[in-house]
């Protein structure tokens, strides 16, 4: 390192925190060259991630099958279909179930976790443990473990039905319930992600609060509502964007329990794009489709986020 | 609290854990049941019964597809730190507003589902030759694992004292010396969160392995069990025991480290 050292002598003492421009900005000039170590992970952005977006925008224009060399420019007309497309229609009706129906489960219920485990009782660690141990495991993995469960034949679900009913259900099959089905496994391995989150935020509240609050005779619920609820809103803002996002990019349960299926009936934006591309070499389409998600993810997580953060404000 | 009131609590905090393991519970009953045992899954099989692993794991190419998963998660996860803590490095420390547009741009494809350029992507894939190649998935992996990198290290960064960066200049260090020698063994910790956050993810990622990793002597282990579910979707028993020897790595893993795991997701998304 003893070859970069001649550009150090001229700016010695770099005050980042100093206002901009000016003289600050003459200051800094030196440290320009330290700018050159986030070049390579501009450059894998701009390759993997701006290059391919504009080409996608192009190819959206397209009518393209996804191998061959010639195809023709169709101007807007896979958007036109995309707005008309019945099964489209579906397939955001499943995307915002499996984002906003997951999203708000795994709030709920890892929060209620969370207020529980914060009891200090002695099964803490265990509990904490078990649920966030599904986490950590594939989550196609974990699509074939429910599979086992929700499976028309010899399903551990169908086992205890058949105690009530002759016939066993064709649960994965049923094309109104399985997207509930596919929201409930996509809650049950992540939940344990807000549960943690909630568990942090409750240990940076002040035990004090809580005693002063009950020394002026608040209840149980006031409690919660005055003091816990208002001072946990970093860990709902960053748990609601993260679970919120997790959902509506939801692929690898979905390939794993239905395979999009019965029809399109499960499929959610990613699955059906997959579909498209590789199912029916429609490349232009699932481009497309492909453009319509990243708007409408980028939407509800920015909206997600201001609202939330309104709230740590006002908090 | 009264002593009833927790030991009530304790009994319900059990019967939580007993729901939440009941998954892995049915997972091994599956996996250790003979073919022609049509018990219910529910039911432990009263007898060893070892062949739905060994057929599962020569079946599916077990070996092969661990072998693409230890080396396309131990070269993406250095390359990760590498890339991302010394990108970190002068957007943290040099807040001027270009790189504050930078840092912007970095932190804002946090929100972007690498799937929805997954058609581009994939053809930009085939054009440069990285199909079915380690390299070309590790690229991938860097890249779309650098926004959370970036915005955990250049937060952590923010964190350390700039009069520790000036006591060593003085000192007459200089500023890459400076990264290298006394900032990145500070980093230890938020090293350490990176690793299993991007570790676990690429490990277990299934949504770029399938489509750029299919050749059966490069692909990963959930690529082989998807095509391996594909195939003996009838044979259950080989699925579940496929399904568990490619989980166990990771299980181990949390059992040891799982208050690494579990602080460090915490820690890097509460201090964002």
């Amino acid at each position: 390192m003893a070859n970069v050292r001649p550009f150090t002598t001229n700016d010695v003492r770099p005050d980042p925190a100093a206002p901009l421009g000016g003289p600050a900005g003459k200051r800094m000039r030196g440290s320009a060259w330290l700018n050159l170590l986030y070049v390579p992970a501009l450059i894998l952005f701009g390759v993997f991630i701006f290059y391919p977006f504009i080409k996608g925008v192009q190819i959206s224009f397209t009518n393209w099958d996804g191998y061959n060399q010639d195809f023709k420019w169709i101007g807007g007309f896979n958007y036109k279909r995309m707005f008309s497309d019945p099964d489209m229609g579906r397939v955001i009706r499943n995307t915002v179930i499996y984002g906003v129906g997951s999203a708000f489960l795994q709030n709920v219920i890892g929060l209620a976790y969370a207020l529980f485990l914060n009891m200090n009782l002695r099964t803490r660690g265990l509990v904490r443990t078990v649920i966030y141990l599904p986490v950590i495991i594939s989550s196609l993995i974990m699509g074939y473990i429910w599979y086992f469960f929700f499976q028309y034949d010899g399903g551990a679900i169908n086992d205890i039905l058949l105690l009530f009913q002759d016939e066993p259900s064709n649960l994965l099959g049923d094309k109104d319930f399985n997207s509930w089905i596919i929201t409930f496994v996509n809650t049950y391995q992540y939940l344990g992600i807000a549960m943690v989150l909630f568990l942090a935020g409750l240990q940076t509240i002040p035990k004090d609060y809580y005693e002063a609050a009950t020394i002026d005779g608040a209840t149980a619920f006031d409690r919660f509502r005055h003091v816990t609820w208002p001072l946990i809103a970093p860990s709902l803002t960053i748990s609601m964007v993260l679970n919120l996002i997790g959902g509506l990019k939801l692929f690898d349960v979905i390939v794993a329990m239905t395979n999009s299926g019965p029809g399109y009936a499960s499929a959610s934006m990613s699955s059906i794009m997959y579909l498209l591309y590789f199912g029916r070499e429609d490349a232009g389409y699932a481009a497309t489709i492909g453009i319509l998600m990243f708007v409408m993810i980028s939407i509800v997580s920015l909206v997600a986020l201001f609202l939330l953060r309104r709230r740590e404000v006002h908090a | 609290m009264g002593r009833n009131r927790k030991a009530w609590a304790t009994i319900a905090s059990l019967a939580i854990c007993l729901v939440h393991i009941l998954p892995f519970y049915i997972l091994l009953t599956t996996s250790f049941k003979a073919s022609d045992d049509l018990s219910s899954k529910w039911v432990f099989p009263g007898y060893l019964y070892l062949d739905n692993f060994s057929n599962a794991w020569q079946e599916a190419n077990m070996l092969t597809a661990f072998r693409s998963n230890v080396v396309v998660t131990a070269i993406s996860v250095a390359l990760i730190i590498v890339v991302g803590s010394v990108a970190a490095y002068p957007l943290a420390r040099y807040q001027t507003r270009w790189n504050k547009f930078i840092y912007a741009l970095f932190v804002s494809a946090l929100i972007v589902p690498p799937l929805t350029i997954l058609v581009p992507l994939y053809k930009f894939m085939v054009d440069i030759g990285g199909m079915n190649h380690y390299w070309g998935i590790i690229l991938l992996f860097v890249t779309f694992n650098l926004p959370m990198t970036i915005f955990l290290y250049t937060g952590f960064i923010g964190t350390i004292p700039r009069e520790l960066d000036e006591a060593a200049m003085i000192d007459g260090a200089g500023r890459f010396e400076l990264f290298f020698r006394i900032l990145l063994p500070l980093l230890k910790p938020i090293t350490a969160t990176v690793v299993i956050l991007t570790g676990v993810a690429v490990w277990n990622d299934y949504q770029f392995s399938v489509f750029f990793l299919q050749h059966p002597h490069t692909r990963t282990i959930t690529v082989a069990l998807a095509s391996f579910f594909g195939q003996y979707n009838s044979n259950i028993g080989w699925v579940a025991a496929g399904s568990l020897m490619g989980a166990l790595p990771m299980i181990v893993l949390y059992l040891f480290l799982q208050r690494y795991f579990i602080s460090g997701l915490a820690s890097g998304a509460i201090k964002g």
